[in-house]
């Protein structure tokens, strides 16, 4: 499963869908907004998502990451909107029998995401400037 | 020539002063078509760490246009 929300992201209810009485554990990997970026003091960031195409992708992702690794269960949830410091921005957990699967899925799934799917971050900074993330340094080439 | 629509998201957006614009082209690719909107538009990120989408499909940038097509643009992604 995989959902774009503009909500808190219910980490616990997360985890529950992953749960299987065939797992022997989970990998979890959150990605929360942090303070600093680049040496500049972050404030808050926005996610803008194009969510048609984002779940469209997302669900492609973890497909994949099925026909890769023998995992039970695998779910990820991607926040859009305004962030503050210290909120989830993503969340990725995969069950499975062994430790070794769920470890190599769950990071398949998050470099996977970050790379393909149309999601941007602007950063709003203390100063009170803003950026887009890995965008303004092509704009000054 | 042909009718897209071409539809800009993030920095592009900033750039470009508009989310959407339905314009006649000669571009032949997607490629013809992100060159011809980095002159319209100043749009400066490189098209290699870019993506484009047409009808609300991922697409390569070698990707033939037809008339009628909804073009997105996507400048370089940052999720997670």
């Amino acid at each position: 499963m995989f959902e774009v929300s503009d909500k808190i992201i219910d980490v616990k209810k997360l985890r529950s869908s992953i749960e299987n009485p065939k797992s022997g554990g989970v990998c979890i990997f959150e990605g929360w907004v942090r303070n600093q970026n680049e040496g500049r003091n972050v404030k808050q960031l926005e996610y803008e998502v194009y969510k048609p195409l984002a779940v469209i992708e997302g669900k492609k992702i973890i497909d994949e990451a099925k026909n890769h690794f023998l995992f039970l269960e695998a779910v990820c949830s991607h926040r859009s909107g305004l962030l503050n410091i210290g909120d989830c921005a993503v969340w990725v957990g995969v069950s499975s029998k062994h430790r070794d699967e769920a470890f190599k899925a769950c990071r398949f799934i998050i470099d996977e995401i970050k790379i393909r799917l149309p999601i941007w971050k602007k950063e709003y900074y203390l100063d009170g400037d803003s950026g887009w993330v890995n965008c303004e340094r092509c704009a000054n080439v | 020539m042909k009718k897209v629509t071409i539809k800009y998201f993030a920095i592009f957006r900033d750039h470009a002063g508009l989310e959407e614009e339905t314009i006649e082209v000669d571009s032949v690719t997607a490629l013809d078509l992100f060159e011809f909107t980095q002159d319209r538009h100043g749009l400066k990120e490189p098209f290699g760490q870019c993506k484009v989408a047409i009808n609300d499909e991922m697409a390569e940038w070698s990707s033939i246009l037809n008339d009628g097509d909804v073009v997105l643009l996507f400048p370089p992604v940052a999720g997670g």
